[in-house]
């Protein structure tokens, strides 16, 4: 299957905007949960006002939020694709860069010493461009911006093995109070557990951006998802950190091997604009969706 | 819990009248800041044209387009999408916001520290909770862009709104001493030790 780079590129520009402006219907179900179940007065005015905002949004075409974030893309390549790697991803820098332009996008992306804005939404190494496989015949492309909001509430622990999972536990239920209503609340709470420093990091930004509903692949992951939303919600922080049992619409967990002598955790958040979108490029043609 | 509708600019009088849990909606001028504006005003020795005494500033970066100037859009920006920004990164700027420049309430989201409590009550001004993340809602309480000032800064100007109903905001923390935010972290890290001993944490 032989993919025509300027489709890519038309693709990664709808993708942004799509995302930015509707949100995936497991998010939504997630504040239809959070709704009914929330006994705090305060945060269930708060949990209205977000629910009103995502309709207006749809309504008036527009942004969920003002932040338009770090554009990330994920690309997932079956068998039988057929497109140059360096035109893949210059095609979806393209489209970033239109999105951006056409729109127009505020560009939330600078140069990290001079702080430069180019208004293109892209810079050195950004957008990050991911890349998976799969064994179909198909190439699926995934959008996500990422608000700073939660993306500045991101921590990294170098734990012992001799602190076991104890570590991982406390790590979390800190990372949560440290975070209060800065990072957005009701969250996605990703963990990262093993791997290397920086396979951790990518973990835990995997499972924070994992469509709710979903759950750890490794039972031993999925347990501790269940036991560690249940703390986070009793920890009272609240939607936007004003109080209440809306913490988290889950704490979801990524796990990988790691080394006899290390016992890593990352933790990174996703905030209310849980915000994604994504095409899949078959034989049929190109399909939108989440 | 009172709802106070505030037509800006105010007096400290109306700013110390605001508790912890009262609603407000401003009417009128509105001015948003940002991290790069207020760097450049309180680091770099920047001056800006605006007066800005008894106003309220809103931490914000909008997404504006750009369009030949007229009535409506009389510098030449149109609002597309205007939300709010986490608050705790410009902590250190309320005091030279109210000293300096005479501001008298700060929108935001997340909340503000010890430092900017201090300032409220020393000078008389308030911190009001927007719902971040609901940008959508909060532009359609944005008139126009009236004024920008500071624009090779751009998203980060620092911009000047008018806005019609913009609120209802929850006054989350007052020139008494009170804090929502400070009241919610006491009360969840007071559960720490039983959220982890319920974990299994010895
Ligand atoms: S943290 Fe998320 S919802 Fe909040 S302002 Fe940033 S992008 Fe928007």
């Amino acid at each position: 299957m032989k993919i025509d780079p300027a489709q890519v590129e038309e693709v990664a520009r709808e993708l942004y905007v799509r995302a930015l402006k509707i949100l995936p219907p497991d998010i939504k179900r997630g504040f239809a949960r959070l709704d009914a179940t929330e006994t705090d007065a305060t945060a269930k005015k708060v949990l209205g006002t977000m629910i009103t905002n995502i309709r207006v949004a749809e309504e008036t075409e527009n942004l969920l939020c003002q932040d338009t974030g770090i554009p990330i893309y994920n690309v997932t390549i079956g068998r039988g694709v057929e497109i140059a790697g360096t035109e893949l991803r210059d095609a979806i820098r393209r489209g970033c860069e239109r999105a951006t332009r056409e729109h127009p996008l505020r560009s939330s992306v600078v140069h990290p010493i001079t702080r430069r804005n180019e208004h293109t939404s892209c810079g050195a190494g950004v957008p990050p461009i991911h890349v998976d496989f799969c064994d179909e015949e198909r190439l699926v492309i995934e959008m996500i911006p990422k608000g700073s909001g939660s993306e500045n509430n991101s921590w990294l622990k170098m734990a012992v093995p001799a602190d076991g999972v104890n570590a991982i536990k406390t790590f979390v239920i800190d990372c949560v109070l440290e975070a209060g209503g800065k990072t957005c609340p009701p969250t996605i709470v990703g963990v990262g557990i093993g791997g290397t420093s920086d396979l951790c990091m990518a973990l835990a930004k995997r499972a924070a951006t994992r469509p709710l509903g979903t759950s750890c692949a490794d039972p031993e992951g999925a347990a501790l998802e269940a036991s560690l939303t249940e703390a986070v919600n009793g920890l009272g922080v609240g939607p936007q950190g004003l109080g209440g049992d809306s913490t988290a619409f889950a704490v979801h967990v990524e796990i990988a091997a790691t080394h006899i002598t290390m016992n890593p955790v990352a933790v990174n958040m996703q905030c209310h604009s849980a915000r994604r979108a994504s095409a899949s490029f078959t034989r049929a043609g190109v399909e939108y969706g989440f | 819990m009172t709802h106070h509708v505030l037509h800006m600019p105010v007096s400290e009088a109306q700013a110390r009248a605001l508790k912890v849990d009262d609603t407000v909606t401003i009417e009128g001028a509105l001015f948003g800041i940002r991290d790069a504006n207020q760097i450049a005003l309180f680091d770099k020795g920047r001056t800006t044209r605006f007066d800005m005494r008894g106003h309220a500033a809103i931490h914000t970066a909008p997404n504006v387009r750009k369009i030949p100037p007229s009535s409506e859009h009389p510098t030449g920006y149109a609002p597309i999408c205007v939300g709010t920004t986490t608050s705790a990164r410009m902590e250190r700027f309320t005091r030279p916001l109210m000293e300096k420049l005479g501001v008298r309430i700060l929108i935001g989201k997340g909340g503000l520290g010890a430092g900017s409590l201090a300032a409220f009550a020393e000078l008389g001004g308030a911190y009001l909770a927007i719902i971040g993340g609901t940008a959508a809602l909060e532009t359609t309480w944005i008139e126009a862009i009236e004024d920008v000032d500071l624009d090779d800064l751009n998203p980060e100007s620092l911009w000047k709104f008018r806005v019609r109903g913009f609120g209802p905001l929850l006054v989350a923390m007052d020139s008494h001493g009170g804090s929502l935010y400070d009241a919610v972290d006491r009360k969840a890290r007071g559960r720490r030790a039983n959220t982890l001993a319920r974990l299994g944490v010895k």
